[in-house]
């Protein structure tokens, strides 16, 4: 079932569900037609957008809010910070093109700094599926739940089986490793899988974890394979400033655990193209991430 | 109570609650200039319009009113504390931290709706909430109250397109209009007259009030409510520092920590000089603009 049939059918069963957009109706382009009065464009206007759902949720709605994911993280932050955040107001935001998924449109729509700013908030859920699968499985969850959510949506297709159901705040762990375990989540999942598979096959025991949920981060999780395992990735569409590295950094030094992390993502905004040229060319694909795996583990004392 | 009565039952209010916000000045001190201008307005809100007391602080169809500029949150406490919404004794203890009363709205104390104090943000909050209002069709009104130097803020003009875009009738947007913003004069700063036309051509409709009057604030609200199929804007021509003279005007009046005593011998002169109306009139007019 797509997003929009899954939002479509928890809309229906729950009469506080409001869907509202601002003019970005890719991902619910047939929700007007059935919702009516319930489907609410703003038109081009985040800061509107997010006020407004701010004041649906103190009136007991549930807003599912949908925008570009730099103009509805940044253009809007403080309203998501203030008129959502302070008073954990149920408001579900819905960031479309997140990262890499962005890829011809260039700089100004890399969301690049998103999880950072929405990790930030305290009590906001950052969940980044892997695949529309990923997406829709959670999506009953996180509407249902009390606070408010950020979501980096995806239309990715499933490429595997789960080995874990989706659970909030929980990590799937897809291969279990003893040299170099990878910490990857959302678009950059299946390239983090292919890595794996070249790192195994070049003699390596390579562990993979699908973080899904970076707020909050499956702590448990990532402390386990730091013992397990000599070295760890983090492996993010995102600046490494202030996304998956940092976080995985302070977990480590908190629990004391010296176990190595390499930080594999942004530190500028990417070169924008087709998606398959942006992975290649941001070294982010299979082969390439494989290769700045190895050369990591190869350099000493970092 | 005929006209006359009820006018001089609210200033006997508006006088209490200038005591109680010129008190909270005194106590660490507060955006008092702020407070003083639109205190007559939420006096006349609480007492005449707003369907919401006490009693009826959670009921879902009360009435909303939303103080997007919160550093004038000393005139909505002195207001709430009269109307009963928590004892006027919460007011001695402004600024200490476990009493909750801060140069800004705390909803965590009853009666007071949401935070605010970064500006810009609760029209587009009220617009949430009349949105909600309509789709269950509730009778709640929604209030939201603007300062002018807000009205710099682009948040501000967004909300005002979106909320004629979708026809929210039962959302009034009040502006403090002081004529002052932090510093300077706005029409020194950023310009913003003509307002009513601007407004207007949002599609809004428009009703100028002096906003120290209750008998033509009266008539601005009854104006208001009597538009549909579009918002409406109330723009009260007010004094920052509305009741003490030294203060009326001044564009060093923003934050003030008074000496109370002082502060107080004055109020009590200016109000006896001036029992009704001391402003010179600004006059009323509704702005038409296209429907």
């Amino acid at each position: 079932m797509s997003y929009e049939e899954t939002l479509h059918r928890i809309a229906l069963e729950d009469p506080r569900v409001l869907v509202l957009t601002a003019e970005n109706r890719a991902p619910v382009r047939g929700l007007p037609s059935r919702l009516g009065a319930r489907f609410i464009d703003v038109g081009i206007a985040e800061q509107t957008l997010v006020g407004m759902a701010a004041g649906l949720a103190l009136a007991g709605r549930v807003p599912v809010v949908h925008a570009l994911a730099p103009f509805l993280t940044m253009r809007a932050f403080e309203f998501i910070r203030t008129d959502v955040g302070i008073g954990g107001l149920p408001v579900k935001l819905i960031g479309f093109i997140p990262g890499v998924l962005s890829d011809g449109n260039g700089p100004t729509h890399q969301s690049l700094e998103d999880i950072g700013l929405m990790r930030g908030i305290p009590g906001m859920q950052v969940f980044c599926p892997a695949d529309a699968d990923e997406l829709t499985q959670a999506l009953p969850a996180l509407v249902a739940a009390d606070g408010p959510c950020y979501v980096r949506y995806t239309t990715l297709a499933r490429e595997r089986d789960y080995q874990e159901p989706v659970l909030p705040g929980r990590a799937e762990v897809c291969a279990r490793g003893q040299d170099v375990t990878l910490l990857a989540f959302g678009a950059l999942l299946p390239c983090a899988e292919q890595a794996r598979a070249k790192l195994e096959a070049q003699g390596l025991s390579v562990g993979l974890l699908n973080l899904r949920w970076l707020a909050p981060l499956d702590e448990a999780a990532i402390a386990r394979v730091a013992l397990e395992s000599r070295a760890l990735v983090s492996i993010e569409d995102h600046f490494t400033s202030s996304g998956l590295y940092p976080a995985v950094t302070e977990i480590l030094h908190r629990r004391r655990i010296p176990t190595r992390v390499i930080p594999i993502g942004f530190e500028r905004w990417f070169a924008a193209g087709r998606y398959q040229d942006v992975l290649e060319h941001a070294g982010l694909s299979g082969p390439r991430l494989a290769a700045r795996v190895l050369a990591a583990l190869e350099q000493k004392g970092s | 109570m005929n006209e006359t009565e009820e006018s001089s039952a609210l200033e006997r209010r508006a006088l209490r609650a200038r005591r109680d916000i010129i008190a909270m000045s005194g106590r660490g001190g507060c955006f008092l200039g702020a407070a003083l201008s639109c205190v007559d307005l939420l006096v006349y809100l609480y007492s005449e319009l707003l369907r919401v007391a006490p009693a009826s602080a959670e009921d879902p169809d009360r009435d909303i009113f939303l103080m997007s500029k919160g550093h004038a949150v000393p005139a909505l406490y002195a207001v709430l504390a009269e109307r009963g919404f928590f004892p006027a004794e919460l007011l001695e203890r402004h600024l200490q931290v476990e009493s909750g009363v801060y140069w800004h709205p705390n909803p965590s104390l009853p009666g007071v709706e949401l935070q605010s104090g970064s500006l810009g943000h609760l029209l587009s909050v009220g617009m949430g909430l009349a949105l909600d209002a309509r789709l269950r069709g509730s009778p709640r009104q929604v209030y939201v109250l603007l300062g002018d130097g807000e009205l710099n803020e682009g948040s501000i003009w967004e909300g005002l397109l979106v909320a004629a875009a979708h026809q929210l009738s039962n959302l009034v947007a009040i502006v403090d209009r002081n004529r002052l913003q932090a510093n300077v004069p706005t029409e020194v700063l950023i310009p913003l007259e003509p307002l009513a036309d601007k407004l207007a051509a949002f599609n809004w409709g428009v009703v100028s009030c002096d906003g120290h009057d209750f008998s033509s604030i009266g008539r601005a609200f009854a104006a208001a409510a009597r538009e549909s199929g579009r918002p409406s804007c109330v723009i009260a021509n007010t004094v920052r520092g509305k009741g003490l003279p030294s203060l009326e005007g001044r564009t060093d009046g923003w934050f003030v920590n008074g000496h109370v005593p002082t502060l107080l011998a004055e109020l009590e002169r200016a109000t006896q000089r001036a029992p009704r109306r001391s402003l010179p009139y600004v006059g009323e007019f509704e702005a038409g603009g296209p429907r």
